[in-house]
């Protein structure tokens, strides 16, 4: 249990998906305009990565790694499929997208008003995928930690979005070089913030 | 020529932004970032525009997910098997490509409407366009992160000796979102129809 923490803190604060690897910066970029779509779209991230990346996982360890198949048969044991991971993941993930927003627009329509928007977009948003591949390196030992560290990305990936989303509504006020306006000072907010996260970085788990 | 500077698809139109700034605290990994995706914009344009008649539209972004994914694996695949270094390095980034948003951006937005032949070059200029930015925020984060080009220290020895100190901040990661917005600004004070209101 306390390694499960660990691992949640960690992967929110310390390996911030954001601020440490960059993913999801197209879509962190341009919809972190208000805080209510940002919400929106941090709880639809969260929500995906929560489903994806265990049955990522499963198909990983089951099929994919080295020596994966030797459940079915002892004779499949020396098959190694890795290189076709790319091509796997997306395709559940595409999938997956499809089916959660089916599932959402039937039985909880005033959440689908909500995300619905967001849902397909983010069947192409790197944070996803990224999460997936980060877990196939990191060799987790079983489904729950794979869990936790989706819920812990997706939080991480909330929160940034939440604090830009924020320093976006009030930065309206203050004048900013007419060159800076707009995209420029919003990298530069993003830069900031993440020398800020870096502090992080020091705490030892 | 447009997506290299008034159109350019990282300054402008704010796509593949992810990879692009992971990869830049070296030349070298930024260069060959730019050359795979580049080879994987032209490509899977072609491929797609070929079949842009025969895709049912419901399904497209399937279809071009899957397409796109082919062609990042061979490319992976060919990294790994002559430049096992380089292919270490980039790791996780390569697979990224997938969903980097200047594919996707260009697949719907060009590919899909236009001859193989226009989309193919669509999707070249694009890549450049990518690249350079690549190579510009990675020079700057080598040169005043680690004093070297391309892995050659370029700084003399007496300036050391001097005091001067390697800036180790720039090789941090966010201070590639700063190169970039210095970037965008040097852009947009000259280019002043792109300026935002």
């Amino acid at each position: 249990m306390e390694e499960l923490i660990n691992l949640f803190v960690k992967t929110v604060f310390i390996d911030n998906m954001i601020f440490a690897y960059f993913l999801g910066m197209c879509s962190y970029l341009a919809v972190s305009r208000t805080v209510k779509t940002s919400m929106g779209l941090g709880i639809a991230v969260t929500f995906v990565l929560l489903i994806t990346v265990p049955v990522n996982y499963l198909l990983h360890t089951y099929i994919l790694k080295e020596g994966a198949m030797s459940w079915i048969s002892p004779t499949l044991a020396g098959i190694d499929l890795s290189f076709l991971s790319f091509i796997l993941f997306i395709a559940i993930i595409a999938s997956l997208v499809q089916i959660v927003e089916m599932v959402v627009e039937k039985f909880a329509p005033s959440l689908y008003a909500q995300l619905g928007i967001f849902l397909p977009l983010i069947a192409v948003n790197c944070a996803i995928l990224g999460a997936s591949l980060f877990m196939q390196q990191r060799n987790f030992n079983n489904v729950g930690e794979a869990t936790v560290y989706a819920l812990g990305s997706g939080v991480g990936w909330l929160l940034a979005i939440l604090g830009m989303a924020a320093i976006r509504e009030h930065i309206k006020y203050s004048k900013v070089p007419a060159p800076l306006k707009g995209l420029g000072i919003t990298f530069i907010i993003a830069g900031l913030m993440g020398i800020a996260f870096m502090g992080f970085m020091g705490i030892k788990l | 020529m447009k997506p290299l500077n008034k159109q350019n698809p990282v300054l402008v139109l704010v796509l593949g932004v992810c990879s692009a700034l992971a990869v830049t605290a070296q030349i070298k990994p930024a260069l060959v970032m730019g050359i795979s995706v580049t080879i994987v914009t032209a490509f899977s344009n072609l491929i797609i525009s070929l079949l842009r008649n025969g895709i049912p539209n419901r399904i497209r972004i399937i279809v071009q997910l899957v397409v796109v994914a082919a062609l990042v694996i061979i490319v992976e695949q060919f990294l790994k098997a002559f430049a096992y270094d380089m292919w270490k390095q980039l790791s996780v980034f390569l697979g990224l490509i997938i969903t980097n948003c200047i594919l996707m951006g260009r697949l719907e937005a060009f590919a899909l409407g236009n001859k193989p032949l226009d989309s193919f070059i669509d999707g070249i200029a694009n890549g450049l366009g990518y690249s350079i930015v690549l190579l510009i925020v990675a020079t700057v984060r080598e040169l005043l992160g680690s004093g070297t080009l391309l892995g050659f220290t370029v700084i003399p020895r007496s300036f050391y000796e001097a005091g001067y100190v390697n800036n180790g901040l720039m090789i941090l990661p966010p201070m590639a979102l700063i190169v970039v917005a210095c970037i965008i600004w040097v852009q947009r004070s000259i280019n002043k129809d792109l300026q935002e209101k």
